[in-house]
């Protein structure tokens, strides 16, 4: 069973920048991506949202490859971020797993 | 077994914090580029390259360095350059480029130089004051360090009495139009690539050029800047019969090169699965307007298409040849 980090979760709810909440798991940024990956970006942004910080470290490999080519981010229906996401997800591993 | 982020990651932010680069190569290798152009030196508006095209030679001796350590046993080693690294600049014993790259680079700045002379666009050059604008560790996340270097930049730019630059590749444009604002309180620099400046201007090709280019558009110019429609229109005045790929303009298909550093095989994968959109496309000529797709899309390359810089493609319709002493 997943454990749920409380201050993972106050991290990503008081972002600013993490806006993935709006995602409505609609699956089109996954069916563009030329990464041609199934994780990115939906799977990787709920379990931010639920504060499953495990199971987005054992994503880090896909988190570090997206691209930010921003060709899912333009067809998004709910308009998200997305590419930003990324982006703010690499900095919480840099700075709470990497230590950078 | 991939290379390992954090050490990868770990020695950019390293190299930007204490040597002002994620890639720190010599003045001299930034700065040859314009030698004997005649560029002024500073003023109101510059050409600023960022170093991004410069730095592309080094980067692809280093990947070439990196491939081999991916899915070796060697790459849990990585880790040791980091440490390295603080007493010296490793990224220069790991990076020694090509002399026909770093010649063939310097060209295309040479190419947007003077294409902005027979423009008649007045500009100056910080030469060894400019500095790398930071894409990288942005991109790569690494807030903090980023954010100190670009108010360095910044500093830099006012120090110099600059109010507008004219950037010269996609990443640089990005960074100082778009994610400087966003960063630095205040920041009042004008920002325009080369390809919208020459746009603006009523230039006549001083040769009509008869040939199909297929284009590759840069996901960042395309889809973070909005320049679309200044390539084609310079290249379409030029004579250039323009050839869509399938996926193109604001759906642009990405080089695969943004990963190339932590992930050169899958870059790769990426870079190939391009190509074959781009010959797909008919014509034997693709223009690209990033140092980072024409490295990542030329190792891909078939033989069927040649990879080449918008830049070099404008020059020789554009340029006179007489106002820049036969340079063009």
């Amino acid at each position: 069973m997943p454990e749920v980090n409380p201050d993972f979760i106050e991290a990503v709810t008081t972002s600013e920048e993490f806006d993935a909440a709006a995602c409505m798991n609609c699956g089109v940024c996954c069916a563009l991506c030329p990464m041609e990956v199934d994780i990115l970006p939906r799977r990787i942004f709920r379990y931010a949202l639920l504060g499953l910080e495990e199971k987005v470290l054992e994503n880090t490999a896909s988190i570090y490859s997206c691209l930010l080519c921003r060709m899912c981010e333009v067809n998004c229906p709910a308009e998200v971020h997305i590419a930003e996401n990324m982006r703010f997800l690499r900095h919480h591993i840099n700075k709470n797993v990497f230590k950078l | 077994m991939p290379l390992p982020t954090d050490a990868i990651i770990g020695l950019m932010v390293d190299n930007l914090r204490t040597r002002g680069s994620v890639f720190p190569i010599s003045i001299s290798s930034t700065t040859k580029w314009a030698r004997g152009l005649g560029i002024p030196h500073g003023g109101r508006s510059v050409i600023y390259t960022g170093h991004m095209y410069q730095l592309v030679p080094y980067i692809n001796a280093s990947v070439a360095n990196l491939e081999r350590f991916e899915d070796s046993f060697l790459g849990q080693f990585v880790f040791l350059a980091r440490y390295a690294n603080r007493l010296f600049n490793i990224s220069r014993l790991m990076a020694i480029p090509s002399k026909a790259d770093v010649a063939e680079y310097n060209e295309i700045m040479r190419s947007i130089a003077l294409l902005l002379i027979e423009a008649g666009v007045e500009f100056g050059y910080l030469y060894e004051s400019e500095r790398y604008a930071g894409a990288l560790a942005h991109d790569m996340g690494a807030n903090e360090v980023f954010e100190e270097h670009a108010r360095n930049v910044y500093s830099v730019l006012k120090g110099n009495g600059v109010e507008n630059v004219i950037t010269v590749d996609p990443h640089t444009t990005n960074m100082l139009r778009s994610v400087y604002a966003t960063v630095i309180e205040g920041y009042d620099i004008g920002v325009k690539s080369y390809l919208e400046v020459l746009a603006e201007k009523d230039m006549k090709p001083a040769r009509v050029m008869d040939a199909d280019v297929v284009i590759h558009d840069s996901c960042v110019y395309a889809r973070y800047e909005d320049v679309v429609e200044e390539p084609r229109r310079l290249l379409e005045k030029a004579g250039y019969r323009i050839k869509e790929p399938r996926d193109s303009k604001g759906l642009a298909h990405c080089c695969g090169g943004p990963v190339e550093s932590l992930y050169p095989k899958v870059a790769n994968r990426i870079g190939e699965k391009r190509v074959r959109q781009l010959t797909d496309a008919g014509g034997h000529t693709a223009a690209l307007m990033c140092p980072i797709c024409l490295a990542t899309l030329k190792k891909a390359a078939s033989p069927e298409i040649e990879i080449v810089d918008i830049a070099s493609l404008l020059a020789k319709a554009y340029c006179s040849g007489h106002s820049n002493g036969g340079m063009c």
